[in-house]
C-alpha cells in the first residue's frame, strides 16, 4: 500500500472543507496493471497542460505485467510546484484490489470516484463520493468485453472532466494525440471519454476542485528523463551503445535507438552508430569500455544491479584511463529489491565503484532539461578527463512525464580530448600515453588504427609507468596514483557548478540534489510561509564537488542535507571532501520509501529537527 | 604454404610492405622457457608478417592468465588491450565497433575462457565478430600455480596426483553449434599446421576460433596429463593436411576434388584441406560437431580445420555501419543539424 500522511493531510483536508481549490489539487488514479490506464492518465495530464495549467504525472507502478494494483498522480499546481503532492485530493478507485484501503488512508474532505459496483460511499462519511457505473457508461461504445475493459478507463477521463471543467475540447486533443495514426482506436477512446463526460453531467458537484484555463505552459514540453537522456546521447554523436535491458534504465535505450534510427542512417543506408544489445551487463560496459578506447563516443545504460555487475570493468576503465559514459537511472535495491521504484541510493557505491582507489565522476541532472544537458556534456567531459563518467538519474526524473523549456541546440562542438593523430605524431616524434606534459594529470592518447609507428601503446590495468610498460616499482605506482588524484580533483572546476537558490545569509542552509530538486523548492516555500524560515539552498550538480559547496557549508550554521536513501550517501561523501570542523553541521533528512520526494515531508522533517 | 620463413634468414627478407619481422616483434616474453604460448606468439607474427598485415593496422585483446599477457610479446607497433578476466570478448566487440577497419585479434587461455569467459564466448561466437579469436589451452590455471581448468581430459592428473573428474568443454564443439564461422584446433609444436591455419583464420571474415593446445611446461607436462607435449604429440590425429594460398597467388594449382576441400577466403585467398580421413566436410556444421563429439568419447586429439563458411554475415554486416570508423567520424556526421532538435522539441509540446 502508497504511504499517505494523516498529519499533514489534517492541515490540509480540515480547513479546507470550504476552501476551493483551483488549478492546485492532485488526483490520484488506482487501477490494475496492464489495464491500459496509462493512456488515458496521460491524456488527462496533457488536457490540463493544454490548458495551460503546470502539471506532473507520476507513475507509482509494480514490478508486473498485468493484474497487480497500480497508481497515477497527476498534479495541477497554479504555483508551477511540481513535485509530487503527498496529499491526494481526488481518488479514481477503480481496482477492487486496492479500493477500500485507498479509501481508508484519505484525508477528510477528499472526493472519490469510484466503479459503482464496488460499494465505497458507506466506507466513510467524510468524504465526497462519486459512484459511477463504468460498464453500463461505455456499454454503448463498444460490444467487445475486451475494448470496454479499456475504454472504462478513458470513462474516467470523461467523468473528471467533467467534475472538474476540464475543456472536452482539449481532452478530446489530447487523445488524438495519444493514439495518432490509430484512427480506430482514437474513435472509441474519443467515444468512452464523451460518454463519461455525458454520464457525469448528472451528477450534483458537491467536492472543491476545478481548473481553470490560465497561461502557463506556453511552450513548454512533456517529456521523461530517459528521453531527454536519450536526446541528449544523440546530440553528444553518441557512436556506440552497447546495454543491456533493466527497469527503469530500458526506455532510455530504447528512445535513443529509435532516434538513431531516424537520425543517424546515410542516404545509402549505412548507419553512423553501433548499437549492441549484451549478454549482460558486464559485457555491455566492457563493449562501451573497449568502444571508447577505440576512439567511439560509448555508452551504456543501467540501473543499481548493472552497475554492481560493471565494478571490476569500470575500475580498469578508471586506469586504463578509458573515457565512456554511463547512465544509471537508480532504482531501489538488488535483486527483486522494489525494481519498479524511485531512489538515490547507489550514489556512495557508484563515487568509488570498483575496487583500490578508484574514484568517478558523477554527473547529477535535477531536471529533464539537465537529462539533456548532462546528456550531451558526460561525453565531453569524459573524452576530456578520460575516465567513465556516470549520469546519475533515477526512475522518478528518468520514467515519469515532466513539464520543460524546450532543450537548446548544444551551444558548443563536440570537446574531442586530447587526442593525438599520425600528423602529430609526425611533428612531436612519439609519445608516452600517461605522461603529464599539461601538468593536470591527463596524458595524452593514441585511438588503435593511427597509422605511425610509434602510435602503438600496451593497454593494462593499474601497474604500469606513464610509457604504459608494465611496472610494479612502488615508486612508478605511487606516482600514478598521485597524477590519477590530481586529474580527479581538476575535475571539480570543470563539471557543471552548483546552482544557488536564496539570499546566502540565511541561517539554514538545505543542500540536495537530482529529482529531489522540486520538492526542495516547494518545501522552502512552505518553510518561508508556514514557519517564517528562511532558507538557502544548494543543489549539487556533480561529484567530486565543486569548491563552492564548502563554501557553503562554511557559510551557514547547520545544512540539511536531504537525500532519497537511508544512509546520507551525498552526505558521507562531503564527509570525506569538507574540512572537518565542518563535518559536525550536516543534518540528514532521508527519504526511503521508493516514492518520489514531496516537499511535505521536507519541510515537516527539517523543521521538526530545526525545534530540538 | 606461402613462402614459408626460412628459419634464420628471416630477419633480412621483408614482407609486401617493405616491413621485416623485426617490425612484428614484441617484448621480451616472461612466460616460462618452452611455454606453448610463446611458439603461438611466434607463429602468430610470423603469419602477419608473411601476409603483410600492416601492424598498426592490428588491435590485440586479452583477458586475464598465462595465455592474456602474451600480446606484450608480439607486435609491440600494434595498439594492445589487456581486459579483465574472461571478458576480453567484450573489449574487442566495443573496439572493433568503433573502428571496423581493424584487424583484431584476441588471446584467450582455456581458463580464461571456459570457465570465467564462457559467458562472453558463447555470445562472441554467434554473433560472428570478425576477429581472430586464438585459446591457448594447456588444460591447466598456470598464473595461480596449477590448478585443472574446465578444458582438462576426465582422469588428467595434476603433479600432485589428483585426477579430473569432471567432463572437459570441448570449445571447438561449442563453437561450431554456436555459430562460429571458422574453428580449428591445432598444437603449439605443430609449425606446419599451425601456422597454415593462422593465416587462414586471419583471411578469413567473421569469428575465426582457434583452439591451440599449447602444454604448459611447467604445471601440466608430467606423466599422467593428457595436456603435456609429449602427450599431444603422440596422440596429434590430424584431419587434414592444410595448405595456404595467398591470394596474390595463383590458385590454378592442381588439387584433387576428390581428396582435398578448397575454401576461397574474403581476401581471396585460399584454404586447401586435404582430407585424411573419408566423409568429412568442414562446411557441414552438423557433422563437425558430430566428429567432435566421437574424438572426445574414443580419447583422440583431433586437430584440424572443423569448421569454415567464408560467406556468412558478420555482425558489422548486420550493424551496417558506414565504411569509415566510427571512432572518428567528424561531428557534422554525428550530430544532427538543429532542425532535428526543434522538431523533435516540437512533437513534445
Amino acid at each position: 500500500m502508497l504511504e499517505h500522511t494523516t498529519a499533514a493531510a489534517e492541515a490540509g483536508g480540515g480547513r479546507a472543507a470550504a476552501s476551493p481549490l483551483v488549478n492546485d489539487f492532485s488526483i490520484q488514479v488506482a487501477t490494475a496493471n496492464g489495464s491500459g490506464s496509462q493512456s488515458s492518465n496521460t491524456v488527462l495530464l496533457r488536457a490540463l497542460f493544454q490548458m495551460g495549467i503546470p502539471v506532473s504525472g507520476k507513475n507509482l507502478f509494480p514490478s508486473n505485467i498485468a493484474g497487480l494494483p497500480t497508481w497515477y498522480t497527476v498534479r495541477a499546481s497554479k504555483d508551477g510546484w511540481v513535485a509530487r503532492k503527498k496529499e491526494i485530493d481526488l481518488l479514481v478507485a477503480m481496482n477492487p484490489d486496492t479500493a477500500r484501503e485507498d479509501v481508508r488512508a484519505l484525508a477528510p474532505g477528499a472526493a472519490v470516484v469510484y466503479d459503482a459496483p464496488l460499494g465505497l460511499a458507506s466506507l466513510r462519511d467524510d468524504l465526497v463520493f462519486y459512484p459511477v457505473p463504468f460498464d453500463e457508461v461505455v456499454a454503448p461504445v463498444a460490444s467487445e468485453a475486451r475494448l470496454r475493459k479499456l475504454l472504462r478507463n478513458m470513462a474516467y477521463v470523461g467523468v473528471l472532466a467533467r467534475l472538474l471543467g476540464i475543456e472536452a475540447a482539449e481532452v478530446e486533443r489530447a487523445i488524438g494525440r495519444v493514439f495518432g495514426q490509430k484512427a480506430k482506436a482514437r474513435e472509441l477512446n474519443v467515444a468512452a471519454a464523451r460518454a463519461g463526460f455525458e454520464h457525469a453531467g448528472a451528477l450534483e458537484k458537491r467536492d472543491r476542485l476545478s481548473v481553470r484555463r490560465m497561461d502557463a505552459t506556453a511552450g513548454k514540453i512533456i517529456v521523461d528523463g530517459n528521453s531527454a537522456a536519450a536526446l541528449g546521447a544523440l546530440f553528444a554523436g553518441v557512436t556506440v551503445v552497447a546495454w543491456y535491458p533493466i527497469t527503469p534504465s530500458s526506455s532510455l535505450v530504447e528512445t535513443l535507438i529509435g532516434h538513431l534510427r531516424e537520425h543517424r542512417v546515410d542516404a545509402d543506408g549505412r548507419a553512423t552508430y553501433a548499437v549492441v544489445q549484451a549478454e549482460d551487463e558486464l559485457a555491455a560496459v566492457g563493449m562501451a569500455i573497449g568502444a571508447g578506447w577505440a576512439g567511439a563516443r560509448a555508452m551504456t545504460a543501467s540501473a543499481g544491479p548493472g552497475l554492481s555487475l560493471m565494478a571490476e570493468f569500470v575500475g580498469l576503465a578508471y586506469y586504463a584511463e578509458i573515457p565512456v559514459v554511463i547512465f544509471d537511472v537508480q532504482r531501489v535495491g538488488p535483486s527483486t529489491g522494489l525494481p519498479t521504484r524511485t531512489s538515490q541510493g547507489d550514489v556512495l557505491s557508484t563515487a568509488f565503484l570498483s575496487h583500490g582507489d578508484t574514484q568517478h565522476v558523477l554527473l547529477f541532472p535535477g531536471s529533464v532539461e539537465e537529462c539533456f544537458s548532462m546528456g550531451v556534456a558526460a561525453f565531453d567531459v569524459a573524452e576530456r578527463l578520460q575516465t567513465p563518467v556516470f549520469v546519475m538519474t533515477d526512475l522518478d526524473l528518468g520514467m515519469n512525464n515532466w513539464m520543460a523549456d524546450p532543450f537548446p541546440y548544444p551551444d558548443r562542438p563536440l570537446d574531442r580530448g586530447k587526442v593525438l593523430s599520425k600528423e602529430d605524431l609526425d611533428r612531436v616524434g612519439g609519445f608516452a600515453r600517461y605522461r603529464d606534459v599539461d601538468g593536470d594529470g591527463i596524458g595524452w592518447r593514441t585511438l588503435p588504427g593511427t597509422d605511425h609507428p610509434r602510435a602503438a601503446y600496451f593497454t593494462r590495468g593499474t601497474g604500469h609507468d606513464d610509457a604504459s610498460a608494465y611496472s610494479e616499482s612502488p615508486a612508478v605506482f605511487e606516482e600514478n596514483m598521485a597524477r590519477l588524484a590530481r586529474k580527479l580533483d581538476g575535475a571539480r572546476a570543470l563539471l557543471p557548478a552548483p546552482e544557488r537558490h536564496g539570499g546566502g545569509t540565511a541561517p539554514v542552509g538545505i543542500l540536495a540534489y537530482g529529482s529531489s530538486h522540486p520538492a526542495i523548492l516547494e518545501a522552502r516555500a512552505q518553510l518561508a510561509a508556514e514557519a517564517g524560515l528562511d532558507t538557502d539552498y544548494l543543489r549539487v550538480r556533480a561529484y567530486p564537488f565543486s569548491r563552492e559547496v564548502e563554501a557553503f557549508v562554511r557559510a551557514h550554521e547547520r545544512v540539511y542535507v536531504v537525500e532519497q536513501n537511508r544512509d546520507g550517501q551525498l552526505a558521507a561523501l562531503l564527509k570525506l571532501d569538507l574540512p572537518t570542523e565542518l563535518v559536525p553541521r550536516l543534518r540528514g533528512i532521508a527519504h526511503v520509501h521508493g516514492l518520489p520526494l514531496d516537499a511535505r515531508s521536507v519541510t515537516d522533517e527539517l523543521l521538526a529537527k530545526e525545534a530540538r | 604454404m606461402a613462402a614459408p620463413v626460412p628459419p634464420g634468414g628471416a630477419a633480412a627478407r621483408q614482407n609486401r610492405l617493405g616491413l621485416a619481422l623485426a617490425d612484428y616483434k614484441g617484448g621480451k616474453t616472461t612466460l616460462c622457457a618452452g611455454c606453448g604460448h610463446n611458439s603461438i606468439s611466434e607463429r602468430l607474427l610470423e603469419a602477419m608478417f608473411d601476409l603483410g598485415v600492416p601492424p598498426e593496422r592490428v588491435a590485440k585483446f586479452s583477458g586475464i592468465g598465462c595465455s592474456s599477457k602474451t600480446p606484450a610479446y608480439f607486435m609491440s607497433r600494434s595498439h594492445a588491450f589487456n581486459a579483465v578476466h574472461g571478458r576480453m570478448p567484450a573489449v574487442a566487440t566495443g573496439a572493433l565497433l568503433a573502428n571496423r577497419t581493424l584487424v583484431g585479434v584476441g588471446v584467450s587461455g582455456d581458463g580464461d575462457t571456459a570457465s570465467i569467459g564462457i559467458g562472453q564466448f558463447a555470445h562472441l561466437m554467434r554473433r560472428n565478430l570478425p576477429i581472430l579469436y586464438v585459446i591457448e589451452d594447456n588444460g591447466v590455471y598456470g598464473l595461480t600455480k596449477g590448478q585443472f581448468s574446465a578444458t582438462a581430459d576426465v582422469g588428467s592428473r595434476l603433479k600432485s596426483g589428483v585426477a579430473n573428474e569432471l567432463p572437459p568443454i570441448d570449445t571447438c564443439a561449442l563453437a561450431v553449434q554456436l555459430g562460429a564461422t571458422f574453428v580449428g584446433r591445432s598444437f603449439s609444436g605443430d609449425k606446419r599446421q599451425l601456422s597454415a591455419m593462422l593465416k587462414a583464420a586471419i583471411s578469413h571474415r567473421g569469428t575465426a576460433m582457434l583452439d591451440v593446445l599449447s602444454p604448459c611446461v611447467t604445471f601440466n607436462d608430467h606423466e599422467g596429463s593428457t595436456r603435456s607435449f609429449a602427450y599431444v604429440k603422440e596422440h596429434d590425429a590430424p584431419l587434414q593436411e592444410l595448405s595456404y594460398v595467398p591470394a596474390h597467388e595463383d590458385v590454378a594449382v592442381d588439387y584433387d576434388p576428390g581428396t582435398t576441400v578448397d575454401v576461397e577466403l574474403h581476401d581471396g585467398a585460399h584454404l586447401r584441406l586435404r582430407k585424411l580421413e573419408e566423409g568429412f566436410d568442414p562446411r557441414d556444421r552438423t557433422r563437425a560437431v558430430a566428429r567432435l563429439m566421437e574424438a572426445s568419447a574414443r580419447g583422440e586429439v583431433l586437430t584440424g580445420v572443423f569448421f569454415v563458411d567464408a560467406k556468412a554475415a558478420t555482425l558489422t554486416d548486420q550493424l551496417r555501419t558506414v565504411d569509415a570508423p566510427l571512432a572518428t567520424l567528424p561531428e557534422a556526421r554525428v550530430r544532427p543539424p538543429p532542425a532535428v532538435l526543434e522538431e523533435i522539441m516540437a512533437s513534445l509540446r
